[in-house]
């Protein structure tokens, strides 16, 4: 059908206001569901990395909240040099954000996990029982095969042996890399040491089967069929409990407990 | 007019989208590798399809002709962010999975197809049949598809453990292939072969180049 021009950019003029319309009140009305989401789906991971979630446990959300508030408690921590840094509410704070923004990170050294940026400021939950630290999530993130994978590594109280894993987004093949959640496999990490005697970040993801946890304690089984993205997870640990990463911070909470 | 009957159904079998018009391919390698996300992206696929082909069969005899495509594009990349908002608010962990896919429907050839083709020269209570029966017909396939990769690739149905996989103590031995794109394409490719089997009108008629060069050929040049 033959139009006007002035039907034209009239129609596509109402069009475009009229749709606009619609995806922003969709946007707005639906906002403060999606930001208690991203909330909750943060708190189930730190929950489960603590231990504080059976794997394939289901909890509604009010649960899953009053597990995280009795048990977990956010802190921001300055990276360089490993002291905390008080704010209002931890919770608020948008790491991946700060990494992003010059002003709030820095430039990572070269690196094997490809760590771009290094935001001067960390997220990390302390877990307390009965008013004592009992364990101490780190949030990790670094390169696999086809992906930068996120997540936390829960270390003990003494700050070396390893409490648990988990990621919480990665885009790694489904079957092979993406068997970083498979429980099986998460199940392994608990007990092993993240340090050697001399300091250095000893634990690495090997190929094939370590040996268990008293006899081979600085190793995990590999990903069969996912040698790269298990690289990646060794080389985001190596660098996120390294110099660069929360070294500096765990001297000072070892020191700070007498350790 | 076509019966509204056929129309629903047509796209099903006998002129399915993905099968026989070969269309909306990509998403079909990336969300069927497992049975969950492939049911979740075809009722979005649903949503999409149905709402902007009724709103372009309402407004298509106000939609000026130079500017139709743009105007479909502006409808139908409006529904998928409304559909993408509903996935972030109520089911989160698999709008996580779907990731970058579900944006992607904006490009799904088969919406902006039944837009350009069918919303815009029928009705609103016709276009709805034929987005539920195309829609219908890409969800059969991807779940077709989603079903096997899942099954043979993880061992597994919509996550329970159908057939207990090695490294969780159980015999079978998950074959890697089923859970990377390729697959995706065999099994099209077999769907495809056995409808066709079935359906032998289906099968194009050969086409040679030479015929181009013959005199009196009158056939188009797709």
């Amino acid at each position: 059908m033959e139009h006007s021009a002035r039907h034209t950019v009239l129609f596509t003029t109402i069009l475009c206001v009229v749709f606009s319309l619609i995806v922003s009140a969709v946007s707005v009305a639906l906002n403060d569901r999606q930001v208690e989401n991203r909330r909750l789906d943060k708190i189930k991971n730190v929950l489960a990395v603590a231990g504080l979630i059976r794997p394939g446990e289901a909890l509604a959300r009010e649960e899953l909240s009053r597990r995280f508030e009795t048990k977990l408690e956010p802190r921001l921590v300055e990276i360089a040099t490993g002291s905390y840094v008080d704010v209002d509410d931890p919770m608020v704070y948008d790491q991946r954000k700060a990494s992003k923004d010059a002003a709030r990170s820095t430039v990572a050294p070269e690196n094997r996990a490809k760590v771009r940026r290094i935001p001067n400021h960390a997220q990390i939950f302390l877990l307390r029982e009965e008013g004592e630290i009992t364990g101490i999530i780190l949030p990790i993130e670094g390169y696999g095969l086809w992906s930068t994978l996120y997540g936390f590594v829960a270390l003990d109280a003494d700050a070396a042996t390893i409490r648990g894993i988990t990621y919480y987004q990665h885009g790694e093949t489904a079957g092979l890399g993406g068997e970083v959640d498979n429980p099986r496999w998460k199940a392994l990490w608990p007990g092993r040491l993240a340090y050697d005697d001399s300091g250095e970040v000893a634990i690495r993801v090997k190929k094939g089967r370590a040996g268990p946890v008293d006899q081979d304690p600085h190793q995990v089984d590999g990903l069969s069929g996912a040698t790269l993205t298990s690289n990646g997870v060794t080389n985001m640990l190596r660098f996120w409990l390294g110099e660069n990463g929360f070294a500096t911070y765990l001297d000072r909470y070892r020191l700070g407990k007498g350790i | 007019m076509s019966k509204p009957r056929d129309v629903l159904l047509d796209p099903l079998i006998d002129n399915n989208p993905i099968g026989l018009q070969v269309l909306g391919i990509c998403s079909a390698l990336a969300v069927t590798t497992k049975l969950e996300t492939a049911v979740v992206m075809t009722v979005a696929v649903l949503f999409v399809l149905v709402s902007s082909t009724v709103v372009v069969s309402i407004l298509r005899n106000q939609i000026p002709a130079s500017v139709r495509i743009i105007t479909q594009l502006t409808i139908i990349a409006s529904m998928v962010m409304v559909a993408d908002e509903f996935l972030q608010a109520f089911l989160y962990d698999i709008s996580l999975q779907l990731s970058v896919f579900v944006g992607l429907i904006i490009t799904n050839c088969i919406i902006m197809g039944r837009c350009e083709a069918f919303a815009m020269q029928n009705g609103p209570w016709l276009s709805f049949l034929d987005s539920v029966g195309n829609a219908g017909g890409y969800g059969l396939v991807l779940i077709v598809v989603a079903s096997f990769r899942e099954l043979f690739g993880s061992g597994r149905l919509l996550g329970y453990s159908i057939l207990p996989t090695v490294s969780e103590g159980g015999w079978y031995v998950p074959n890697g292939l089923m859970v990377l794109a390729p697959a995706a394409f065999l099994l099209i490719g077999c769907f495809i072969w056995a409808v066709r089997a079935w359906r032998p009108d289906q099968i194009e008629e050969e086409f040679h180049v030479g015929a181009l060069l013959e005199p009196g050929y009158e056939g188009d040049l797709r």
